[in-house]
Order: structure tokens, then C-alpha cells, then sequence
């Protein structure tokens, strides 16, 4: 039997205080789709980043063809053939796709000649990118695109992909399944690095499972249920979100008509957004991002100004109001980007909780209530069992799970009226996004109106009573989500409701 | 009273060819993520040095091999310091002034008041020299016409090689860079290099063709006017060409003001492309768009390179 492509034995790595990986034994063959399963901290992305030279292990053998190597940059897993498509992009903000895919490949052909490649590339795998766009003017969605074509280009042998599909739709998560069995059956190796259960089980032929740092088993992911696995990754049972009887109030938050300018030059323009959501509901609006979402986002936040009766606060017209203001009349936002727009990562839990619960008492005469500020993130970390050194832990060393359970906690303690979320769980272990996910249906249950932006359309399906899609600046009609299936919903997605006639259901 | 505009271009053009030398080398530097506030300090030294060179009976070319040659060890202790031990480049950009005036003020008392034995005359190019308000633009030192071919030549040099994409990238983010396999400190070390080399240019061009003779600090706070020329131009260098004849041209008028005797004190006149420094940055600072879209990401920021 020939070795396997890529053999790991007894991989250590430890840090400052903790052990990250504590012998981690894994083999991939030429030609399949191999899962890596396990919960944020359980050492995937460590192991990820030893695979690819980023990390150097403490101890243990990698073996590449059956020969011992050491693989001691990245530019070393490069020339081995191993490629990675990062869940943090590994962009230049401030270039070109094109631009940026020359820097990886370093080649020597001219940016001209990578164009027309990057392109043909691009619409084979049905990953449409423009070569001469500035990044900074991307999307995630499109940025993944960007990372996922730049690995193609390189021909891969081994190809690792952390946490891919989490912005594609559905048919383009086909679309990219496609493409994945396709390389896999020319022969390239696939790393799956996944928490989405259902889709590992449709992909993968193998998965391994990793819980704090060990291996704790191999599967066969098309053999097993997901419940099942989910269990194996978090070490008991897996955590179901439980839905509520649902007590309907009155309109807590309506947009009418609302049109938006885009975001810059290549921003989506929002046009005639309308829709309402009554206290106790919680509304979905999926669709892929860089569809008008973050201009939705600003809008509803007050980062950008609207006609004042385009945004509705029960019946105050907030459109002219700016963010505090809105706070003030019992608005709460989770925004998108955790680092940098939900919390400042250089400063403490304290801190950044003082950034917008300061309504609750944390400022008094003008001067910050050190003491309370203290306690009122000491009970954001108790109550959603945040997992940080204490309150005055900087943001940036948390994982993305738990400083989103963080962010979450501290706008829910604020009592809000209206809550919106962006992007909830993107990024977020499975423990932690059943404890969102729950959190927001209770809270729903609890008299709040919820507004859910999201393009995980399983997570739209789960917590929201209504659904309702936006695609290149417009919303789709609406659709309670019993009534409504992922196809229906994914084609709207592709905005095929736009010029289409709807056929009322 | 006339103004004729012609030799007041010429003098504009005089007074913008260090500035855009010195904001050239500058805006290499800055776009690889250095921030070198040290200009100043190595103008003074590459200019002594190319003063003490013509005066000990070197040719010019050995002269301005010289100025540029201090300018780049002046860039060298910043890259040692900046670089390798990661200081913070503000506060070493200053001291790198602030040791460059001393040095030359202290190693040049000798030389005060000399002229110097050979200095760079234009080389006009006929025909087109006489040409009315252009003309002067064609009637340039060898220093002067090669500031205009390095505009070009940065600009090519940034936007259309590879080695200039790899600065950029190291600029944007040397953490990513390096994932790529650049080796981020030697981009860096040469860019620095190159900033300190043109700085001396520049100081060489005050000493040995505009003032032709040596005076302490004779670059009279120009390295902090081709600072702001950075910014200005939003770090293009096409932009740097045309903020470094505005301010020549600011210059040029100040000069002029004080021939024709208006009533206003001459050293109110001669503060007037500093005036405009500050006018200029602050009406760029009020677009915070184009600010971030053209900054280098990571300018300023120390960068641990290896393990």
C-alpha cells in the first residue's frame, strides 16, 4: 500500500499556559476529502498552521509521501504542493485581486496574463471575481472567493480549507462541493476544517475529531448522524436550540422605503427597503453579504442617516438620529466584524462594555464608574460563560466564540427594545453558537424584537419566525420560514425574485 | 512693478527639485511602512558630507556618491534601530534629526562661509529652454533632471514591478507579507536605504548647487516640508511632484515679495511655505477617506520578523 500523502504522528505544541495540540496523529491520502472537526480552541487552526509552516510543533513526525520533513515556513508548504485557504483572509486591504494573487504565487508573469487566468480559473469553479478590483472594496464573501481562487491557481496537492462555505449560498456551496470532489478526483488531498455538521456529512470521506487538543476519534461522517458527531467534537450532549411559544406585540422596529446610497464605489445601493418586526418575533434577513447588507447595517445603527421616517423605533422617527440617540431609545446592535467594530481588540472587557452600555449606570457625573464597569462585564462573563481571564482581559485575546458571546451578552444586559444581529455566529464553535442562538429566542420570548442579518441559512431557518432575502440592494418578499425551504430561499438569494414575478404562496 | 512669470517658474522649479528628491526617497520608505521623520537629519549630513568631498579636491560625481552615501548611513542607524531592534520610529526619526544637525553643525564649523570649488550648473536643452513658462523645466542641473526621471521611475517602480508590489505588500501588512515568503526586514532595510539615499541628494543639491557654499542648516527645515509633501500627495509620486512645485512656487513668491520691497517683513514672507505646510495638511486631513484608502496599513507600526 502506498504511504499517504501527508502523515502526522504525536504533534505537541504548547504555548505560554496551554497546550494546544497533545499529540495529534493524522493521515490524508491523495484524493480525499478529509474533515477536521472540533470545537474553537480545540487546536485546529494550531494543527492547521503546523500543516502549513506558519507554526512550528514542539515534537512529533510529519511525514510528506512517506519521507520525514520539516516544513519551516510557509513558502516550505508552498513548494510541497500544500495550499490553504485561511478563515482570516490573508488579503491586502489596499491592493488589487490581482495584485494580491501575484504576491502569492510569485511567479514572474505579468499582472496582465495572472488577469486573464485568475478569470478563467474563476469562472470554471463559478467563483466570480473582477482581477482589477481593490480588495478593501470586497465583501467577505468575495474576499473568500479571492483566497479560494488564489489556491486553485497554484495547483495544490494538498489543499486545506478552514472554514469555507460559512458565506457562500447554497447553490453556491454546491457549486463549490462541486469543485472540491472534482480536484479531490484529479488526486489533490482535501483538509475540511468544519463545524457544519450536515455539510461534512455530504462532503467529507473521512473526518477526524479533535477536543482540546487530542485526537478523540475517526469517523466515517457519511455513516454517522450529526448529532452524533457533535457529540464526539464537544464531549456531551449536543446542545438543541428550543423554541418558545411566541407572544406577538407591536411594531418595534419598522423600515419603510428606506433607500441607502452605497457604501462607495462599489458598494450596493440600497432601494425601497420595507419591513417590520413586532416585539417577541425575531425576523431573518438572509442573503450573501456584500448584497447591501452593510449599508442595511449602518442604516439601521445610525452610522449613516436616512429620511427620518424611513426607520422607525416603535413610533419615534429615528432616520436622522444618530447611534447614541438610537441606543438611548432602546436599540442594541451585534454588528458583523467582531474585532474592531464590535470591540476594540487592544482594549479590556471592561472597556469595551463601557463602549455602548455606558447608558447602564457606568458613567456618573461624567466620570466612568470604574468599580461598576468592572462588575457589569464580570456578569456578561459569568452569565454566558465567556471563557477570559477576567474583565480586564484585552478583547484580541479572546477566541472569536467567546468574544462574541461577550458582545452579545453585553448589548442583551442592556435591555433592549430592539435587537440586531449581524452575522451572528459566523466564526463561532458550535457550543457557543447553540448558546447565541438560544439566547436570541429567548429573548425574543421575552417581549424584544429581533432582527436577524445573516447568510448561515441553516441559522436563519432555526431562530427566525419570518424570513425574507436581500440581493443587490432589494428585499425579497417575506416568507414565514415553515412555509419556505433552503432552495426557494437560496435561489432568492441569486436574486432571481428581482425581475421575476412572485407567486404569492 | 512686473511680475514675469517665467523666472518665477524657474525659481519655483529651484526651490521644488530637493523637496522632491528628499519626498521621493521618503514616500519609498513610507510605503514599505516606515515612518522616517529623520529626513531633516540626513539632508544635513549627505549635504556636509558632498561640501567636505568638493572641498578636499573631489570630482561631482564622487561628491554626490558622497552626500548620498551619509544620507544612507544616517537611514542605516534608523533601519538598525527601527528594524532589527524594533524602537519606535517616531521617537528615533527625530533623534536622527536632531544628530544630524549636530553632527553637521559641529564637523562643518570649519567649513562655514566657504564656497565650493566646483558646483552643479544647468544644462539647458536648447530649443526648448526658451520656451516662455516651461522653459525652465528644460533648463535643469544633472541633479534637477534626474528628480524628474525618478518620478517616473517610483512610480513605475511601485505600481508595475514586482519588487514594488512586494514593498507595497510589506507596507499593508508585514505579518501577511511574510506568510507569503517575503523577507519583510531586507525589503524594508533597503527602502529605508533608499530614502537615506535620496535624502543625501537632496542635501547635496543645497550645498553644491543652490547655495554653493556652506552654512549651518543650510537646508533650513525643508526635510520637514518634504515630510508633509508625503502626506500631501497622498503617498503617489506623481501628486509629489506637483505638491513639491507648489510649494517651490510658495517659495518662488516669497522670494519675490521681497525684491520688489512690499511692505511686509521679510521673515513673515520667508514663513510662507510653511504657512502653506500647515494649510495644505490640514485641508488633506479633512478628506479621512482618501487619508486611509492611500496610508500605508501599517505605517509606523514595529514588525517582529522570525522567530
Amino acid at each position: 500500500m502506498t504511504p499517504p500523502l501527508l502523515r502526522l504522528a504525536g504533534i505537541t505544541k504548547s504555548y505560554a499556559t496551554v497546550q494546544a495540540l497533545a499529540g495529534v496523529d493524522l493521515d490524508v491520502r491523495a484524493g480525499e476529502i478529509h474533515a477536521v472537526l472540533g470545537e474553537n480552541g480545540a487546536g485546529k487552526s494550531t494543527l492547521m498552521k503546523s500543516i502549513f509552516g506558519a507554526v512550528q510543533p514542539d515534537g512529533g513526525v510529519i511525514e510528506w509521501e512517506g519521507r520525514p520533513i520539516t516544513i519551516a515556513s510557509p513558502v516550505a508548504a508552498r513548494s510541497c504542493g500544500i495550499a490553504m485557504v485561511f478563515q482570516h483572509f490573508a488579503l491586502f486591504e489596499s491592493m488589487t485581486v490581482v495584485e494580491n494573487v501575484a504576491l502569492a504565487l510569485g511567479e514572474r508573469s505579468s499582472l496582465s496574463v495572472l488577469a486573464s487566468r485568475l478569470t478563467e480559473v474563476s469562472s470554471r469553479y463559478g467563483l466570480a471575481i473582477n482581477p482589477g478590483q481593490s480588495v478593501h472594496r470586497l465583501s467577505v464573501g468575495e474576499r473568500q472567493r479571492v483566497e479560494i481562487v488564489r489556491c486553485l491557481l497554484q495547483s495544490p496537492r494538498l489543499l486545506i480549507m478552514d472554514e469555507p462555505t460559512s458565506v457562500l449560498t447554497p447553490q453556491a456551496i454546491d457549486q463549490l462541493f462541486e469543485t472540491l470532489r472534482r480536484l479531490a478526483a484529479e488526486g489533490t488531498a482535501i483538509l475540511y476544517v468544519s463545524h457544519k455538521l450536515d455539510e461534512i456529512r455530504r462532503l467529507c470521506d473521512r473526518a477526524t475529531i479533535i477536543r482540546q487538543g487530542r485526537v478523540v476519534g475517526t469517523a466515517d461522517p457519511r455513516q454517522e448522524t450529526a448529532s452524533r458527531l457533535a457529540e464526539l467534537m464537544i464531549g456531551h450532549s449536543f446542545p438543541q436550540t428550543e423554541r418558545r411559544a411566541k407572544r406577538e406585540g407591536a411594531i418595534a422596529l419598522e423600515v419603510a422605503g428606506l433607500d441607502v446610497p452605497a457604501d462607495g464605489p462599489f458598494g450596493t445601493a440600497l432601494r425601497d427597503i420595507s419591513f417590520r418586526v413586532r416585539a417577541g418575533e425575531v425576523l431573518g434577513i438572509a442573503g450573501i453579504s456584500g448584497n447591501g447588507q452593510s449599508e442595511l447595517l449602518a442604516a439601521l445603527l445610525g452610522s449613516t442617516a436616512s429620511a427620518a421616517h424611513s426607520v422607525m423605533l416603535g413610533d419615534r422617527p429615528v432616520g436622522a438620529l444618530g447611534a447614541a440617540a438610537r441606543r438611548g431609545l432602546g436599540l442594541a446592535l451585534v454588528p458583523e466584524e467582531r474585532l474592531g467594530v464590535g470591540a476594540v481588540p487592544e482594549m479590556s472587557l471592561a472597556q469595551n462594555a463601557l463602549l455602548t452600555a455606558y447608558g447602564q449606570g457606568l458613567v456618573q457625573r461624567g466620570v466612568v464608574a470604574m468599580k461598576r464597569t468592572w462588575a457589569y462585564a464580570e456578569r456578561c462573563i459569568a452569565d454566558y460563560s465567556v471563557r477570559a481571564s477576567g474583565a480586564g482581559a484585552p478583547a484580541a485575546s479572546l477566541s472569536g466564540g467567546n468574544l462574541q458571546k461577550f458582545i452579545v451578552a453585553r448589548e442583551i444586559a442592556q435591555g433592549p427594545r430592539v435587537l440586531v444581529l449581524a452575522q451572528p455566529t459566523w466564526g463561532v464553535d458550535v457550543a457557543a453558537t447553540a448558546f447565541i442562538r438560544q439566547r436570541v429566542i429567548d429573548l425574543a420570548a421575552n417581549g424584544v424584537a429581533v432582527l436577524v442579518i445573516s447568510d448561515d441559512l441553516a441559522e436563519i431557518l432555526e431562530i427566525c419566525d419570518r424570513v425574507a432575502v436581500l440581493a443587490s440592494g432589494r428585499l425579497s418578499p417575506e416568507r414565514d420560514v415553515h412555509a419556505t425551504h433552503a432552495a426557494e430561499i437560496g435561489r432568492w438569494m441569486a436574486g432571481v425574485f428581482i425581475d421575476a414575478e412572485v407567486v404569492a404562496a | 512693478m512686473t511680475l514675469s512669470v517665467t523666472p518665477l517658474v524657474a525659481s519655483a522649479i529651484a526651490a521644488a527639485i530637493p523637496l522632491l528628491i528628499a519626498a521621493l526617497g521618503e514616500l519609498v520608505t513610507e510605503r514599505a511602512g516606515l515612518l522616517n521623520l529623520g529626513l531633516e537629519g540626513m539632508m544635513l549630513m549627505g549635504a556636509l558630507a558632498a561640501f567636505v568631498a568638493i572641498t578636499h579636491g573631489a570630482s561631482l560625481p564622487w561628491a554626490l556618491l558622497a552626500g548620498m552615501l551619509a544620507g544612507a548611513a544616517g537611514a542605516l542607524v534608523f533601519g538598525f534601530l527601527t528594524i532589527t531592534l524594533q524602537a519606535s520610529q517616531v521617537a528615533t526619526g527625530l533623534s536622527l534629526t536632531i544628530l544630524g544637525a549636530g553632527i553637521s553643525s559641529f564637523l562643518g564649523r570649519d567649513y562655514v562661509g566657504y564656497r565650493a570649488p566646483a558646483t552643479f550648473e544647468t544644462l539647458p536643452i536648447p530649443g526648448l529652454a526658451d520656451l516662455p513658462v516651461v522653459g525652465p523645466l528644460f533648463d535643469l542641473n544633472v541633479l534637477g533632471y534626474a528628480a524628474l526621471l525618478a518620478v517616473v521611475g517610483v512610480w513605475y517602480f511601485l505600481q508595475r514591478s514586482r519588487l514594488g508590489l512586494h514593498l507595497r505588500s510589506v507596507g499593508e501588512s508585514p505579518a501577511v507579507a511574510r506568510s507569503l515568503g517575503l523577507r519583510v526586514n531586507r525589503i524594508r532595510y533597503g527602502a529605508v536605504l533608499f530614502g537615506g539615499a535620496m535624502a543625501g541628494m537632496a542635501g547635496t543639491y543645497y550645498a553644491l548647487a543652490q547655495l554653493k557654499m556652506w552654512q549651518e542648516g543650510l537646508t533650513s527645515g525643508n526635510g520637514w516640508i518634504a515630510l508633509a509633501l508625503v502626506v500631501f500627495a497622498t503617498w503617489r509620486p506623481g501628486r509629489v511632484a506637483i505638491g513639491a512645485l507648489l510649494f517651490g512656487g510658495v517659495t518662488a513668491l516669497g522670494l519675490w515679495l521681497q525684491t520688489v520691497g512690499v511692505g511686509v517683513s521679510t521673515f513673515a514672507l520667508a514663513s510662507l511655505p510653511y504657512l502653506a505646510t500647515i494649510v495644505v495638511l490640514v485641508s488633506i486631513s479633512a478628506d479621512q477617506q482618501a487619508l486611509r484608502r492611500h496610508a500605508p496599513a501599517a505605517l509606523g507600526k514595529p514588525f517582529f520578523d522570525g522567530d
